[in-house]
């Protein structure tokens, strides 16, 4: 099965609001990915994002679910800045996994 | 208190008037400016706003004689929150200018309607409308997330067309930087919280790398470095300290480099400023329409994961050598 999510649709074409990220994550992403679903997020008609924004929707999929997060949570239409935030959260939080106290 | 607007209010000179205000009484505001000429930062406008709420409009005022260029305090809104009667007469919609007056946010809600409706105020190119949409989005966020601040954040910006810059100032009277980090980082004084502030990976809510599902500790390394790569101030006062991001000179060529411990950075800092209660951070950027935006997120990310990986060699357990 495939859940898209359609990011301006909720967030507007700048993505700033961390409650709506959280508010994505915790009743859409991460049962999607729960149940073995692709995510696709797509960003269509979003200008840009802060990091905060792409922190609170996906950094707890990617702590929490590893593997079945970076396999199924596929992002589309993401121009060059929301793609460099991404792969920044994506590079940290990797490089924080198995660290934690 | 006591604040006075100088002729020299831009942020290479913060520190200096962090230094000169007279926080005593909180219940009463005096505002005075230079006779002849005033320039203020959205820095030093938000916190006299900050304290002017606070104080309330009925004890708060402007005294002496304001020139002729205090006209721009009244274009950003500092006569509304304070007693005194403008004395300046135009006509407002013939000054329409590139500024965003004074605002209060108090919400997520107030902070997204404020980036939706106030940035066009600055008539950016959507290209550098989205560096100050970022920055102010960080900023705010921040505001409203750790600070508890009863009177929410006080923004104002300012582009300089001139030098194709853009300021801001955003300023709150919560419970300062030092509280924030208490808890998790137990720092002992304003000025090492603020150091920790400003250390990618450091956030008031966990000690945990990778931080919280919705906290990072990136938002003011990132607006620092942004300040830093564009060749400009960053300043940020909280408690008795201040901290000021000095200009990257213009003769060393190339990208400036970034370090994650702010102290490696050239700036100023303080530790016996008046103490302030709550936050000020306020920032210079130039906007570059051939620079991209993703390559300096690029650069600054680059750092963010260095400082991880440096913390998570210090945890590791060292071989024991005979």
């Amino acid at each position: 099965m495939k859940k898209t999510i359609i990011i301006r649709k909720i967030a507007g074409d700048f993505a700033e609001n961390k409650d709506i990220a959280k508010k994505v994550r915790i009743e859409e992403i991460i049962p999607s990915l729960l149940k073995g679903d692709e995510v696709v997020l797509d960003f269509g008609g979003v200008n840009g994002a802060t990091q905060s924004f792409i922190h609170a929707l996906v950094s707890d999929p990617i702590r929490e679910l590893k593997d079945t997060a970076f396999d199924n949570l596929v992002y589309k239409n993401a121009n060059d800045d929301i793609r460099e935030i991404i792969s920044i959260v994506y590079r940290y939080m990797q490089e924080s996994l198995g660290n934690n106290e | 208190m006591k604040i006075f607007l100088s002729n020299q209010g831009n942020l290479r000179n913060f520190s200096a008037f962090a230094k000169s205000l007279d926080l005593s009484q909180p219940d009463k505001l005096e505002i005075s400016a230079h006779d002849k000429w005033v320039t203020v930062h959205p820095a030093n406008l938000v916190l006299v706003a900050a304290l002017a709420i606070k104080a309330g409009k009925e004890n708060s005022e402007i005294v002496g004689r304001i020139p002729e260029t205090g006209r721009y305090l009244d274009r950003m809104g500092l006569y509304d929150l304070v007693k005194t009667p403008s004395p300046f007469i135009y006509n407002k919609k013939e000054e329409a200018g590139r500024f965003v007056p004074v605002q209060i946010i108090k919400t997520q809600e107030d902070q997204s309607r404020f980036i939706a409706d106030m940035i066009p105020l600055l008539h950016l190119s959507e290209k550098n409308a989205r560096v100050v949409k970022y920055v102010i989005g960080e900023l705010v966020r921040n505001v409203l997330e750790h600070a508890f601040a009863k009177d929410g954040a006080i923004v104002a910006a300012q582009y300089y067309k001139k030098t194709n810059r853009v300021s801001i100032g955003i300023c709150d009277t919560g419970i300062g930087i030092w509280k924030s980090l208490r808890e998790c980082w137990h720092p002992k004084t304003d000025i090492e919280a603020i150091r920790l502030a400003l250390t990618p990976g450091i956030t008031g809510t966990t000690r945990r790398e990778g931080g919280t599902a919705e906290n990072a500790g990136a938002g003011l390394f990132f607006i620092k470095s942004l300040a830093k790569i564009t060749r400009n101030y960053f300043a940020i006062y909280s408690g008795n300290s201040e901290y000021t991001l000095l200009k990257h000179k213009k003769r060393i060529k190339g990208m400036p480099r970034l370090y994650a411990d702010p102290t490696r950075d050239s700036h100023n800092e303080t530790d016996n400023a008046p103490s302030f209660r709550g936050t000020l951070v306020a920032v210079d950027i130039s906007l570059d329409e051939n620079r991209e935006f993703n390559d300096l997120l690029y650069k600054i990310g680059e750092i963010y994961d260095k400082a991880i990986r440096e913390r998570k060699r210090v945890k590791y357990k060292e071989p024991r050598f005979i």
